[in-house]
């Protein structure tokens, strides 16, 4: 298994050293550069100054010196530094990545408990209200825009019954502590981590489904039940287990998706994530920054999918892993 | 003002002098027993109350919306809107200017100009420390001066009128010009030409120097901490130069992204200030009428916000001032006021706005009119070429703006086609004439020679410039009259060359002038004293206070 782990992470350095370099082009490919954002904000300019900062940036090299100088500085784990944020982007991302990690993990949990649960239960009541009921819902939450669902939210939980702030990580200004402060941040994370989740909710909870049904109809199952065995086990032990394999692969699969969606949740609840970060860099130009977030969520996605083939082991046995 | 010596704080002190007469008279009256006694029934009745609640109260915390995040806070080094309004506090200029943009002393006490108008003595305050301890000096004005010039786009335009710059002592400046320059008393407000410590960058790499985001100026909050994506918070300065002031504690700057959220922020009373421009116009009325809200559109007077449509004259249907003029009248300019943007603003006449200095409204008038809007156009030859038109991506109320406009050129026979960009490919796209029509609005910073002249003098004609000459109009008797205008004395000589441009400008349509935008700030009723200056919010809260 170690040598599948090694294996594994490094075919991911060379994945990642190749999204570097598609990046650094891509990004280049948009039109305007820092220079010229920062030249407008002045609300005056001179070529000789738009020059200036494009020396400033580095942006008056060669496209592949400017590749060669960051590939150098990402393989000694130098991000570059911001020049719009006057920063190193190691600095900026590390201040905003613990917010994201909080946000998605919580919404990957939130969505794969609730979707398993429901897709379970609806299998096992398939035909019934319930279960139509649960699909009805799951499609609904699915074809919902991500930011309709957190404006609504908002306008219902906030504005109409003010049971949940509409904004922000923590209440500014409480300096709250301990306990206290976990608490004030949790009531800040529920409706931009049940935004986000109620998405990834609806997708597990068809595809647990769907899984299921499909699996019950197998023989093994019919040897289980001829052997005697109570309904909950084989419905636990046999049929839930081995409907999960679809669910994991869509689960790794979702990890990148879900920081996609990010992007979106934290605009809307002003949650101080790198979704936004990149956002905003992206906006700007800002160069570095827009790589170095890449490059951190490519390492994330990633880094989820190797969680997800180790996970595929655990789920079912009879998978090997070939070194 | 440039003919001869002028004291700047004149305007300042008179207005103190009209109080204090003022006061006396009160005084006076105090001693005629009957009125005496007529003032003692109102206190008792409460009549008089609204002018007692008026006194400044000290303590308080007032929680602003800033939008977009500012990439930074080190004035000097970026420009942007957000970064103004956040560092408006921390820094400071050595002047500021009244909504009639008269000069008010900021940390120049005083000032004079020279009968040949070329030389300007500046005395600095007494006192005045960086947040620091260390003292503010004349030194700090001249290194300023010199990081300006590299490192701020219109500080650096403006310098360069600048021969040299002398410190004959620790608190005198005195800057001698190449040549008379009309406005230069109105190049320094703190967004314009903020103070840098010298102590903490001289000798420093200033694009990395660790102060860029922990800012030390000598205004009247200093900075406290920013938690990137959530908030800026900024603490009063205790040794303020200025006694009893600033009256608040606290100010939070609340970082959020999205426009209705930011609306909801208010509404649920997380934010007691929303600068003009936080929310989506088609907001502003709902919020206006929330309870305890007041709306002020005072503190846009120094930038005077101008939109227009930038009209490629070098190439196509639109190298023909005819077809430009027929934009003009296609255009209805007062539905987009009324409608898109809510009543707020007003249907620009020209090039300057209402609000800067020399403006005139004795120019040929361009009333909707789609019928001599497509004379115009069968006179011009226009037979249905496709012209492209760039909104601005500043958000829901622009987009809008650009369908009116869009389904306006149509109705008259123009064949549109819109290009969506962002920001940063729009600015691109104009600096490389890449466009035919193209959204846009600009600051006037008070005076033709500062904000109007870059965009239509044929030197400004650059490819790769943004929000300069970028329609490539060029007219000899423009570029005469704006080089004249800039150096001429006295102020009647350089109204009449402006009033002369503006005429001409008017006449050859090289862009067509849209609206003088208003941006309410919309806030708490308890919050007092907000703006007080023609620069507005992003002169700083020193001023403001909270009737609790």
């Amino acid at each position: 298994m170690l040598s599948f782990v090694a294996q594994r992470v490094l075919k991911g350095v060379i994945v990642l050293l190749a999204i570097v370099v598609l990046n650094f082009f891509l990004i280049r490919l948009a039109p305007g550069d820092p220079a010229i954002v920062m030249a407008g904000e002045a609300g005056a300019s001179d070529q000789a100054f738009v020059k200036q900062l494009r020396e400033k940036f580095g942006l008056d090299k060669p496209l592949p010196e400017q590749l060669f100088i960051y590939v150098k500085g990402v393989v000694s784990l130098d991000l570059g530094f911001s020049f719009r944020q006057q920063a190193p982007v190691a600095k900026l991302i590390g201040e905003r990545l613990p917010a994201t990690l909080l946000l998605t993990l919580t919404a990957f949990a939130i969505s794969l408990t609730l979707g398993i649960l429901f897709g379970t239960f609806a299998a096992r009541l398939a035909g019934t209200f319930l279960d139509t009921a649960i699909t009805v819902f799951a499609l609904i939450f699915y074809a919902m825009p991500i930011f309709w669902v957190a404006l609504m939210g908002i306008l219902l939980f906030s504005v109409t019954m003010d049971w949940l702030p509409s904004f922000g990580y923590e209440t500014v200004g409480a300096n709250l502590t301990g306990l206290a402060h976990a608490v004030d941040v949790a009531k800040h994370l529920i409706m931009p981590a049940m935004t986000l989740g109620l998405f990834f909710m609806a997708t597990y909870t068809r595809m647990t489904r769907a899984s299921m049904l499909e699996v019950k109809r197998l023989d093994f199952v019919k040897t289980a039940r001829a052997k005697g065995l109570s309904d909950a086990v084989i419905q636990r032990r046999h049929v839930l287990r081995n409907a999960l394999l679809p669910v994991v692969t869509l689960a790794g699969v979702h990890s990148g998706t879900l920081i996609g969606g990010a992007v979106i949740t934290e605009t809307v609840f002003a949650w101080p994530g790198i979704g936004r970060l990149m956002y905003d860099a992206l906006l700007q130009r800002d160069y570095n920054l827009l790589l170095g977030v890449f490059v951190i969520c490519s390492a994330m996605v990633l880094t989820f999918n190797l969680i997800t083939d180790l996970v595929y082991r655990l789920v079912d046995p009879r998978i090997e892993y070939a070194a | 003002m440039a003919d001869g010596d002028w004291d700047g704080p004149t305007v300042a002190l008179r207005a103190r002098a009209r109080a204090k007469r003022f006061r006396l008279v009160l005084l006076e009256k105090d001693y005629d027993m009957p009125k005496r006694v007529l003032l003692g029934l109102l206190l008792v009745c409460g009549l008089a109350a609204p002018a007692l609640a008026q006194e400044p109260k000290t303590g308080g915390v007032i929680n602003a919306v800033i939008q977009p995040e500012p990439p930074g806070l080190m004035l000097a080094q970026v420009q942007n809107g957000p970064t103004q309004m956040v560092s408006g506090n921390i820094f400071e200029g050595l002047l500021r200017y009244s909504p009639k943009l008269e000069p008010l002393p900021e940390l120049a006490e005083s000032w004079s100009v020279s009968e040949d108008a070329k030389t300007y003595t500046f005395k600095l305050k007494k006192g005045v420390t960086w947040h620091d301890g260390k003292p503010f000096t004349a030194a700090d004005v001249l290194f300023s001066m010199e990081m300006l010039k590299q490192t701020h786009a219109r500080a650096r335009t403006n310098l360069a009128q600048v021969d040299k710059i002398e410190t004959p002592d620790q608190h005198t400046v005195v800057f001698t010009l190449k040549q008379p320059f009309g406005p230069f008393l109105g190049i320094f407000e703190v967004g314009s030409m903020p103070m840098v410590p010298k102590h903490l960058y001289d000798g420093t790499d200033w694009k990395t120097n660790p102060y860029n985001n922990a800012p030390i100026g000598t205004g009247p909050f200093m900075f406290k901490e920013w938690q990137k994506g959530s908030f800026i918070r900024l603490v009063k300065n205790p040794n303020y130069h200025e006694k009893g002031k600033p009256y608040l504690d606290e100010i939070y700057w609340q970082i959020i992204p999205d426009a209705a959220a930011r609306s909801v922020a208010y509404e649920t009373g997380k934010v007691d200030v929303l600068p003009g421009g936080s929310v989506e116009n088609f907001d502003v009325p709902r919020l206006s009428k929330l309870k305890d809200t007041c709306v002020t559109g005072a503190g846009w007077e120094f930038f005077s916000p101008l939109a227009w449509l930038w009209l490629n004259n070098r190439q196509g249907p639109l190298a023909d001032k005819r077809v430009r003029q027929a934009i003009m009248y296609a255009i209805d300019r007062d539905f987009a006021k009324d409608v898109i943007w809510n009543g707020l603003g007003k249907v620009a006449t020209g090039p300057s706005a209402s609000t800067i200095k020399y403006y005139t409204d004795d120019v040929k008038k361009y009333p909707y009119d789609p019928a001599k809007a497509k004379a115009l156009l069968k006179e011009a030859g226009y037979k249905g070429e496709k012209i492209r038109l760039l909104p601005l991506a500043y958000g829901e109320t622009w987009q809008r703006w650009g369908e009116a406009v869009k389904q306006n050129l149509q109705d008259v026979g123009m064949t549109i086609e819109t290009i969506a960009t962002d920001v940063a490919g729009g600015n691109q796209k104009i600096s490389d004439w890449d466009y035919d029509i193209a959204f846009t609005y600009l600051y006037q910073y008070g005076d033709p020679a500062l904000g109007v002249g870059r965009n239509y003098i044929s030197s400004n004609i650059a490819k790769g410039q943004v929000f300069n000459n970028v329609e490539g109009y060029s007219n000899p008797e423009i570029d005469k009259l704006f080089a004249e205008g800039a150096v001429a004395t006295p102020d009647s000589k350089r109204k009449e060359i402006y009033e002369k441009a503006q005429k001409i400008l008017v006449e050859d349509v090289p862009v067509a002038w849209m609206l003088e935008l208003q941006f309410p700030t919309i806030m708490r009723c308890k919050v007092k004293n907000l703006i007080t200056t023609g620069i507005g919010v992003n002169d700083g809260f020193k001023d403001a206070w909270l009737d609790k």
